[in-house]
């Protein structure tokens, strides 16, 4: 198999474990090309790719545009800020006069849950789902896994707890179904007002005491408290969270094993991880940023395969 | 389908010592010269000329793999993707001489995908093309090995199968195949 089942990257629900592993064989082979001195192949030439952003971002947009830059694709940004969507336009038309402009491929990222799945049976162009809403983030969770089986060799039979505001995170859910694609045990920790209420139906364990979790995986996965999606409060302070749920050097130091730090970033340091735990040599952070672009490289060049 | 056998493992051997012997002739004792096989069915060749030139050389010679894939010119006009593989060169080509090797010189396509993708690795001095099989009349691009194992005259249609042992096949053999 050397063809994704999918011609849109719209979840990781929607793809097989055999598409997620064609796509880390592919991004192996991106990584070592990115740390070459001529970082740049000519695979995309051909494509034009448009950056569309519904809502704010830094690192995945910029690795979505390093990507599409050293696959040689040509590159446009949208952002919706500055566009005519504050007049009332809609989504689907912004995205049709978009692709008037002969745009082959679309990276979408949309506060709605399900705006790259409504695009996607409207217009021809691939999609890839930078992130709608709270419900998916595939490219994350697919360098989540990526960074994983580089760290440990592989994903299969791990334990990987994911530690934070799993209500609000579609890097969560897209893990959660990534790392059982790949046969990986999860658990997933925090506040009870932070958990989904039926979360445990997904096949995940849930743990309240973040020690406990701890104990148990050999992967953290810890995500940051989204205040800008809150719009209640989940918790009585920031302080206190990070009391009860904050990970900090002498927290890892205190384990009987070593376990691997992830974060998606951007960290809140001092809240969910502390400095010294993030800065440590537990913690793999920068080495998911890195494997992003690889990650996304791979993406995007695999769908590209299918554009007509 | 007809197979006819075109070059069998006595005659392989053969064919590979010449080749050897020539490469000798013109790079001496390696000492600025580095092999580069192509991915994927280049490998098997280049690691065996690479054995048997250590081996009456007594010195260690740079064997690097390269993989062509993302700078073919045929990727989403093909049928059947291709699948990327691994490139390892762990040395700077800058200023070295580069022998590429092929099992087979088609189109020239590969060739030319592959001359674009070792710039990544530095300037070579003078790079030099060694395929086992030429097929002649088949070429799309201005493209001529500088060394060759031995030469056919083939249709397009025609296909020339290369069984190596480091793939698991019994010998070294290479078949001239007859599609229906």
């Amino acid at each position: 198999m050397s063809r994704l089942s999918q011609k849109h990257l719209l979840g990781i629900k929607d793809i097989t474990r055999q598409d997620i592993e064609l796509i880390f064989e592919t991004a192996d082979n991106f990584k070592d090309v990115i740390n070459r001195p001529i970082k740049k192949v000519p695979s995309l030439r051909d494509v034009t790719v448009a950056n569309v952003f519904f809502e704010n971002s830094t690192r995945t947009r910029l690795s979505f545009e390093l990507a599409q830059k050293r696959l040689s694709a040509d590159v446009v940004n949208f952002s919706a800020s500055t566009s005519s969507v504050k007049k009332g336009e809609t989504l689907l038309d912004t995205v049709n006069n978009i692709l008037a402009m002969k745009v082959d491929m679309i990276v979408m990222r949309h506060a709605s849950p399900g705006a790259p799945h409504y695009l996607a049976k409207h217009i021809k162009a691939n999609i890839v789902n930078a992130g709608d809403g709270t419900h998916e983030h595939p490219t994350q969770a697919l360098l989540d896994t990526f960074s994983i089986r580089e760290k440990l060799g592989s994903v299969e039979g791990k334990k990987v707890a994911i530690i934070g505001d799993i209500l609000h995170s579609r890097v969560a859910l897209s893990n959660i179904f990534a790392l059982q694609k790949l046969g990986a045990k999860v658990m997933v920790c925090g506040p009870p007002t932070l958990l989904p209420k039926y979360i445990a139906q997904l096949g995940v364990q849930v743990e309240l005491d973040v020690m406990k979790a701890l104990q148990w995986c050999d992967v953290a996965n810890v995500l940051r408290i989204q205040l800008e999606r809150q719009q209640i409060k989940y918790f009585p302070s920031l302080r206190e969270y990070s009391l009860y749920y904050g990970i900090t050097k002498k927290i890892l130091d205190s384990l009987k094993k070593p376990i691997v730090i992830m974060h998606p970033g951007p960290i809140n340091r001092g809240v969910e991880l502390s400095s010294d735990a993030a800065d440590s040599p537990h913690a793999i952070i920068l080495d998911q940023v890195e494997n992003g672009v690889a990650v996304r490289m791979a993406v995007m060049y695999l769908l590209a395969e299918q554009v007509s | 389908m007809q197979k006819k056998l075109i070059l069998d493992t006595d005659l392989l051997d053969i064919t590979l010592s010449r080749l050897c012997q020539q490469l000798i002739e013109n790079h001496s004792d390696f000492s600025e010269t580095v092999i580069l096989g192509m991915q994927p069915r280049g490998v098997y060749l280049a690691q065996l000329i690479h054995g048997k030139l250590e081996k009456s050389l007594r010195k260690k010679i740079d064997l690097g793999f390269l993989d062509a894939t993302f700078h073919r010119d045929d990727f989403r006009r093909r049928e059947i993707p291709v699948k990327a593989n691994e490139t390892r060169v762990p040395f700077i080509i800058e200023g070295r001489n580069v022998i590429l090797i092929d099992d087979v010189l088609f189109t020239g396509r590969t060739v030319r995908a592959a001359l674009d993708a070792m710039i990544a690795f530095g300037r070579p001095k003078k790079v030099e093309l060694l395929v086992l099989i030429d097929r002649k009349y088949n070429r799309d691009l201005p493209i001529a090995p500088d060394y060759v194992g031995k030469t056919v005259n083939t249709l397009a249609s025609q296909r020339v199968l290369v069984d190596w042992q480091a793939q698991g096949s019994k010998q070294n053999k290479i078949w001239l195949i007859n599609q229906e």
